[in-house]
């Protein structure tokens, strides 16, 4: 694992002022969920072209979990509230 | 069960008057796995539910029921304070949202089997309260990755034969749903 740089990016984050470090959201694997379905809920409900939103699913599959957003706490909370009403199985952690 | 994309990127179902049967039974499965646990006491005012939010108490302990565990996961995986108040605000809205889902499939089902053409928003509805089933299923099952195999192992005279089928048909039902929405 490489060490950041000592000039770090800001985060992705909306109106805040203050660099902080980001939240992130994770979307867990589990045997119950179609791929296509999670593919489906990346695409539709999170907007991402279908490509990626492939990857991101693919990720969580093969990896047992993957990143899928980053940005303040609270859109990371959001984002679980609305995964959660997918019925996907999502987790917000503040990044390393 | 035939399921078809219709123009409005809503979709069509064809389903048999047994296959209705099955799904209003399920439907009716997770409104009561959601229910308010406090179903034997009056119904709360607004004001009592303000007071609720705003009380100092302890924070919503996650579910020890695997089944309700799954369906309604904590959102923070080393932090159970964090989790508790994440609950705490939410818990009851996505109950409320699993609820409205399968009262969804409850109002649109042809009551002796037929056809009927659901609005892109009561297709995703569908999609999403038979995706609720599922997990309810899936993890009361104990299901893996390898759901077929599991299936292929049992002993045909096991009652549970019945249940993973079951399981296999809302995988099906779940997937075409799926192709026709993400048209």
């Amino acid at each position: 694992m490489s060490v950041a740089p000592a000039e770090v990016d800001l985060p992705r984050i909306e109106d805040e002022s203050v660099p902080d470090k980001p939240w992130v959201t994770i979307v867990w694997n589990d045997p119950i969920n179609l791929m296509s379905y999670v593919t489906y809920v990346f695409e539709h409900v999170f907007g991402y072209p279908r490509p990626k939103a492939e990857k991101l699913m693919l990720d969580v599959h093969h990896k047992g979990k993957a990143v899928v957003a980053s940005g303040t706490r609270e859109s990371m909370e959001r984002n679980v509230e609305i995964l959660h009403g997918y019925g996907l199985w999502a987790t917000v952690r503040q990044d390393v | 069960m035939e399921i078809f994309p219709a123009r409005d990127g809503g979709v069509r179902v064809w389903l048999s008057a047994g296959e209705a049967e099955l799904l209003r039974l399920l439907a009716n499965h997770v409104i009561d796995l959601m229910g308010d646990d406090r179903k034997d006491q009056p119904q709360r005012s607004v004001m009592d539910e303000l007071e609720a939010l705003f009380e100092e108490g302890p924070a919503p302990q996650s579910p020890t029921d695997p089944v309700l565990a799954r369906l309604l996961p904590d959102a923070y995986r080393e932090d159970p304070e964090a989790a508790g108040e994440f609950r705490k605000y939410t818990e009851r809205s996505l109950r409320e949202a699993k609820k409205y889902f399968a009262q969804t499939i409850l109002d649109t089902l042809p009551d002796n089997g037929g056809r009927v053409k659901l609005t892109p928003g009561q297709a995703r509805d569908w999609m999403r309260a038979i995706n609720d089933v599922r997990l309810a299923w899936g993890v009361k099952l104990e299901v893996t990755e390898d759901f077929e195999e599991q299936l292929a192992a049992l002993d045909p005279e096991d009652p549970k034969v019945a249940t993973f089928e079951v399981y296999g048909w809302l995988g099906a039902i779940q997937e075409s749903l799926v192709q026709a929405l993400a048209r």
